[in-house]
C-alpha cells in the first residue's frame, strides 16, 4: 500500500507556522484596524485624556471674552470653530458646541457611547437571531413554521416605532437602546442564517452525522454554527454601522441615551440648525467619527469573513 | 447455513408528490418497489443500475435515514425498524456509509483528526488520547501519515478525501459499510486505488459492503454478488463472475454492452437500448422494463415477471426463462 506522504516533518511544520503567522500578519487590514484602535483606545481613555470635561462648558480666557462679547468676563464662548479658523484656540481644538463644551472631550466620551451600545447590540442581536435561524432550519416543522412567522411579522415592524415604544415602556438609558437594538435586530440574522443552515442540512457532512446517530444538538454546535459563522460576520459587520445610526436617531428623537451625556448622534442631532448657519465642525466631527466606525467595521468584517474560511485562509 | 449480516425482504419505499393539504389526489413514486436480499459476513453485494431506478433510496433505508413504506430490514437477526434507543445507537454505529462526493462529505470547518473521530466520540466513552490515538491507526489503515490529523479537508484532493471518508467509516468498528457510488466522482486513476484499498480493508477486517455503483466493472471486480435493478426493482441477482460470463436479463445484457470492453478485439453482442428509463411515478404495467426491451413478447405487458432461481444463486427476474 503506498504511503502518499501529507504534510511535513516537525521541523518544517514549525517554520512553516511561523511562516503562516508572519503572513497573516501581512494580511492584517490595517486601516480599519487603525482607525478602530483609536476609537477604542479613546472610548477607554476618554476621562483621562480628555482635555476637558464632557458636560460643563469650558472655562474661556480674558482674550477669547473680549474677542467674542466684548466683556473681560464671561462664563462660556459658544460655538468657537475649530483652532485654524479665525476666532478657535488650540485649548478647544474642535470648537466648542452651543452650550460652550469642547467637541473634542465629547466626541471621545461618546465614542465610548456609541461603541458600546452598537457593539453589544449587535453582539445580542447576533447571538438570538443566530440561535433561532439554526434552529428552525435545522430542526423544521413547527420549529420552523413559528419561528419563521415571528420573524416576519418582526421584520414587518417598523424598529424605530417599535423602539419608541420599548422605551416609553422602560427607563431611556444607554442599556435600554442595547436592549432596543437587539430585539429590533435579531430577526435579520434569524432569516440569513435560516436560509444558509436550510442548505447545510442537506450537505453530506450533515446527513453523515445524522447517520452516525449524532445528537442533533452536537450536530447544531459542531457542523452548523461553524458553518453558518461566515454569514453571520458579515452580517454583523454591517449591523454595527446601522445600530450607530439607530442608536443616533433614537437619541436624536429623546429615547436613547439620555441628553447631557455625549452620544455622537445625539451630538448631530442637537446641533441640526447649525449647519445651516454656517456652523459645520459640529455636524462635520460627530458625522466622520461615525462614518470611521461604519466603514472600518464593514472592512473588517469582510477582512473576517475571508479569514474565518479555512478555504480561503491559507490563499 | 450462518444466518446473514443484513436481510432485506420485499423493502418497498413511497414518496407521495404533488399532494395538497385538501387532500388532491397524489402520485406516488415507488422508488423502491419490492427488493429482497442478503448481505452475508464479510461478503459484498454490488447494487448496480443506472440513474433514478432506488439504488439510492435502498441505501438510505438500509442507513435507517428513511423508514420503509414496506417490508423489513433485519441486521444480525433482528428488524431495523423496531430498534430503539441504544439499540438503534448500536446499529448506527455498525452499519457506516461512505458517500458519492468526497468534497462535501467532510465538514469543511473541522480537522481530519476531529472528522474521523467524531463517530468515536458519539458512540464510545475513550478519553481523547485514545480517540486519537484510534484515529491515527485508522489514518494509517488508509495509507495517510497520522499527522495528516491535524489537517483541513480542502487540504486533500478527491482520492485523499474519499480515503478519509472511508477512514471515518471504519472509525467504530463497523460490521457493514455502504459504499453510495464511492468512486464515481474519482479520476478513473484513483478509481483502481480505491477499490483496492476497499477491498484489502475487507480483507483485513471481514467488514461487509453494499456496494452501490453504476460502473459494472468496477462493481464486478469488489463484489461476490451483484443485483442489478431497474426502476425500483430487481432483475437480476448472480454471482459475479456469473453475470459477467452469461448475463441473463436483457437488461442486463444492455448494461454490458454499452460498457467499454476490456480489450479492443473483444467482440460483444450490440444491444442498444431506445428511450428512457420511464418515470417512477406511472411505471409501466407487467415487466418494467417491457418498452424497451428487444425481446418484448406479449405477456410482458400483462404479468410481471417474478424473480425465480435459475441456477444456485442465479435469479433473474424475465419471461424469457
Amino acid at each position: 500500500m503506498a504511503t502518499i506522504p501529507i504534510g511535513a516533518d516537525r521541523t518544517t511544520a514549525v517554520v512553516s507556522a511561523a511562516r503562516r503567522s508572519y503572513r497573516a500578519l501581512q494580511t492584517l487590514p490595517m486601516i480599519p484596524l487603525l482607525i478602530l484602535g483609536v476609537l477604542a483606545s479613546m472610548a477607554v481613555l476618554a476621562p483621562v485624556v480628555a482635555p476637558h470635561s464632557k458636560l460643563d462648558p469650558v472655562k474661556p480666557t480674558r482674550e477669547q471674552c473680549l474677542a467674542k462679547f466684548n466683556i473681560p468676563d464671561c462664563p462660556y464662548v459658544d460655538n468657537a470653530p475649530p483652532f485654524w479658523a479665525a476666532g478657535g484656540t488650540l485649548d478647544t481644538p474642535l470648537g466648542t458646541d452651543s452650550l460652550g463644551r469642547d467637541v473634542l472631550s465629547r466626541l471621545m466620551h461618546g465614542a465610548r457611547i456609541s461603541l458600546i451600545v452598537a457593539l453589544t447590540g449587535t453582539l445580542f442581536a447576533g447571538a438570538i437571531g443566530t440561535v433561532l435561524g439554526v434552529l428552525a432550519g435545522y430542526m423544521g416543522r413547527w420549529w420552523d413554521e413559528i419561528i419563521m412567522r415571528i420573524t416576519d411579522a418582526w421584520l414587518t415592524l417598523p424598529s424605530l416605532v417599535f423602539a419608541i415604544l420599548l422605551s416609553s415602556v422602560r427607563e431611556p438609558s444607554l442599556w435600554n437602546v442595547v436592549l432596543i437594538l437587539a430585539l429590533v435586530f435579531w430577526s435579520r440574522y434569524s432569516r440569513a442564517v435560516r436560509g444558509e443552515v436550510l442548505t447545510l442540512r442537506e450537505r453530506d457532512f450533515v446527513k453523515l452525522a445524522e447517520i452516525n446517530g449524532i445528537g442533533k444538538l452536537t450536530i447544531i454546535r459542531r457542523h452548523l454554527i461553524p458553518n453558518v459563522m461566515n454569514t453571520v460576520m458579515v452580517l454583523f459587520s454591517l449591523q454595527v454601522g446601522v445600530a450607530v445610526i439607530i442608536e443616533a436617531s433614537l437619541s436624536f428623537l429623546g429615547f436613547g441615551v439620555p441628553p447631557p451625556e455625549p452620544s455622537w448622534g445625539l451630538m448631530m442631532a442637537q446641533e441640526r440648525e447649525s449647519l445651516m448657519e454656517g456652523r459645520w465642525w459640529l455636524e462635520v466631527f460627530p458625522g466622520l467619527c461615525i462614518t470611521m466606525l461604519v466603514l472600518s467595521a464593514n472592512m473588517l468584517g469582510d477582512w473576517l469573513r475571508v479569514r474565518l474560511d479555512p478555504q480561503l485562509r491559507n490563499r | 447455513m450462518a444466518k446473514p449480516l443484513l436481510e432485506v425482504r420485499d423493502l418497498q419505499k413511497h414518496f407521495a408528490i404533488g399532494g395538497s393539504f385538501f387532500g388532491r389526489r397524489r402520485a406516488l413514486v415507488k422508488a423502491v418497489d419490492g427488493i429482497s436480499f442478503t448481505i452475508n459476513a464479510g461478503e459484498t453485494l454490488g447494487l448496480v443500475g443506472e440513474s433514478g431506478c432506488g439504488k439510492t433510496t435502498t441505501s438510505k433505508l438500509v442507513l435507517a435515514a428513511e423508514a420503509p413504506t414496506g417490508g423489513t430490514i433485519e441486521f444480525e437477526g433482528r428488524a431495523v425498524a423496531a430498534l430503539r434507543g441504544a439499540e438503534l445507537q448500536d446499529y448506527r454505529r455498525k452499519v457506516q456509509v461512505v458517500f458519492q462526493d468526497p468534497y462535501s462529505s467532510l465538514s469543511p470547518r473541522m480537522r481530519v483528526g476531529e472528522i474521523i473521530g467524531e463517530p468515536i466520540k458519539a458512540h464510545e466513552r475513550l478519553s481523547s488520547a485514545d480517540v486519537r490515538a484510534r484515529v491515527a491507526q485508522l489514518l494509517e489503515l488508509v495509507g495517510f501519515r497520522p499527522d495528516v490529523a491535524r489537517l483541513f479537508p480542502h487540504e486533500f484532493s478527491g482520492g485523499q478525501r474519499q480515503r478519509l471518508a472511508i477512514a471515518r467509516a471504519l472509525s467504530t468498528s463497523a460490521r457493514l459499510v455502504v459504499l453510495d457510488e464511492p468512486v464515481s466522482a474519482l479520476d478513473v486513476s484513483i478509481r483502481a486505488h480505491i477499490i483496492s484499498l476497499l477491498e484489502e480493508i475487507q480483507q483485513r477486517l471481514a467488514v461487509s459492503y453494499l456496494f452501490i455503483a453504476h460502473d459494472l466493472a468496477a462493481v464486478a471486480h469488489l463484489s461476490q454478488r451483484t443485483a442489478v435493478m431497474y426502476l425500483g426493482k430487481i432483475v437480476e441477482v448472480a454471482e459475479s463472475l456469473e453475470l459477467c460470463a452469461k448475463p441473463l436479463h436483457p437488461y442486463t445484457k444492455a448494461l454490458f454492452a454499452a460498457s467499454l470492453p476490456s480489450h479492443p478485439d473483444e467482440l460483444r453482442e450490440e444491444i442498444v437500448l431506445t428511450g428512457e428509463v420511464p418515470s417512477a411515478v406511472d411505471p409501466p404495467r407487467g415487466c418494467h422494463f417491457h418498452p424497451r426491451c428487444p425481446f418484448v413478447m406479449p405477456r410482458c405487458a400483462e404479468h410481471e415477471p417474478p424473480l425465480v432461481e435459475l441456477a444456485a444463486g442465479h435469479s433473474v427476474a424475465c419471461h424469457l426463462y
